[in-house]
């Protein structure tokens, strides 16, 4: 039984990501062109939002993935923290900016949804706040490593950022709850899963079934992503040791 | 500890910069928001309280890079890291004298001002108390931000983009605290709030901000 850290050797890391990559994002290409498609083309428009409810296959993966990411990057900190593993630190860094893009996709979506639903682009609501806020946490992070020159330096003080983050990111979303009332509904996806319990909020299963394909579409693209900047990374830094070395002789 | 403390607050007063420094920028902060918003007497009374957590806070932020960077350029923070005080404490009694510098000096000249943004009567109280209590956890979460940076060149707007996010739940609840007593509603909840983050993140980032410090100092 081989343990779970075998993987956090970069060799048998890029190895293994290599023989998964192509799986991963066929998976990831086929479920989301499922999901899309299907949410898209073959669900009915809802009888109050129009069409303008489609949106939410786009939306609501890409919000998941923006705050799973910084989840999974507070879960590879760790690990560099404890470990010492630099492939951790490494998917770490290389999250980061697709955790961001997503941020700023469910923003831009949402906001091209608010804009005839909500009457308003962006309004000051906790959801949307919070979000913007969390992109901030990203482009702090992003920044960090990219100023800092020493691998090492950058790993150790981008991981204790990500960890401190974590807890003000918290903290925040529940201050915003606190300072204004939303316009944004609760969560009602979640509940569209369990078949139990008949109520007006949930998502329609009409409606779930596209969405829940097309979140499984943007999991897979994340994991394909990651696994692809995380080989990027440390190639990266192999060639760079291979380059220090030519010099030195 | 007490010769640390004594050390930096004499440095700030002493080496010019710091001390005075920050109440000015508080002040022009306070004179050009008429400028910016216009004379309305009314609106201003409105937004006062903001403003001023806004300014206090930007003040704190324009200082935060002095407390470790000249230590830092002349090595005294290496023999301070040396020393057989901990770290941790420290780093404490940095993020205390960087209050004392700033924040409450801050807090003191908030009332004056109010009077200039024609605060209205019932939120000097709030304002002053939201001030102090809320100031050194500013602070305190300044001094994990210039830790983190304190080995850049050019760390000054890394600093504001990495120390600014982290300061929002204590902006929330301090100027939520001022605004609701001004409207007559309880502030009693933001309050608790407040004195909570400070409390707790007194009590916990200087772990975090000793921690980067000695990755720093490698």
């Amino acid at each position: 039984m081989s343990s779970i850290w075998e993987y956090a050797n970069p060799k048998k890391f890029i190895a293994t990501t290599s023989r998964l990559l192509p799986w991963v994002t066929g998976l990831a290409v086929v479920l989301m062109t499922v999901g899309l498609v299907w949410g898209f083309f073959f669900t009915p428009d809802d009888f109050r939002q129009g069409s303008t409810v489609k949106i939410i296959y786009i939306h609501v993966p890409a919000a998941m993935m923006a705050i799973n990411t910084w989840a999974m990057m507070l879960v590879t900190s760790l690990v560099w923290i404890v470990r010492r593993h630099h492939v951790s630190a490494l998917a770490a860094r290389a999250a980061a900016p697709i955790g961001a893009v997503m941020t700023v996709i469910a923003l831009a979506t949402g906001a091209i949804w608010g804009q005839p639903m909500w009457g308003t682009w962006w309004e000051w609501d906790p959801r949307l706040t919070s979000f913007l806020i969390l992109f901030l946490f990203y482009l702090g992070y992003i920044a960090l490593w990219s100023a800092i020159e020493d691998d090492d330096t950058a790993a150790d003080l981008t991981s204790i950022l990500c960890l401190v983050g974590s807890v003000f990111a918290i903290l925040s979303r529940y201050a915003v709850n606190f300072w204004n009332q939303g316009l944004h509904q609760g969560a009602s996806v979640l509940r569209a899963g369990a078949l139990v319990g008949d109520t007006e909020e949930r998502v329609s299963n009409v409606f779930a079934t596209p969405l829940f394909i097309s979140m499984a579409g943007f999991v897979m693209l994340f994991i394909a992503l990651v696994f692809l900047r995380t080989q990027t990374e440390i190639r990266a830094r192999r060639m760079r040791a291979l380059l220090a070395r030519e010099r030195m002789q | 500890m007490i010769a640390l403390l004594l050390r930096d607050l004499r440095l700030a007063i002493r080496a010019g910069g710091g001390f005075g420094l920050g109440l000015a920028f508080f002040l022009i902060v306070v004179v050009l928001v008429p400028f910016g918003v216009g004379p309305n007497s009314s609106l201003l009374s409105k937004i006062a309280p903001g403003i001023l957590w806004l300014g206090a806070l930007l003040a704190c932020l324009l200082s935060l890079d002095r407390i470790f960077a000249l230590d830092w350029e002349d090595g005294s923070l290496d023999l301070l890291a040396t020393a057989p005080l901990p770290l941790e404490a420290i780093v404490s009694v940095k993020a205390l004298a960087h209050w004392l510098t700033t924040g409450l000096p801050l807090v003191i000249a908030a009332p004056v001002f109010g009077v200039l943004l024609n605060l209205p009567a019932a939120g000097y109280g709030p304002l002053v108390l939201s001030l102090l209590i809320g100031t050194p956890a500013l602070s305190v979460i300044g001094t994990f931000g210039a830790a983190l940076t304190v080995g850049l060149k050019r760390g000054g707007l890394l600093l504001s983009l990495l120390v600014l996010p982290l300061y929002v739940p204590t902006l929330i609840f301090g100027a939520e605290m001022a605004r609701r007593s001004i409207e007559g509603l309880s502030a009693q909840t933001s309050l608790l709030m407040l004195a909570g983050i400070t409390s707790a993140v007194i009590a916990l980032l200087p772990f975090a901000s000793a921690a980067v410090l000695r990755v720093n100092l490698r």
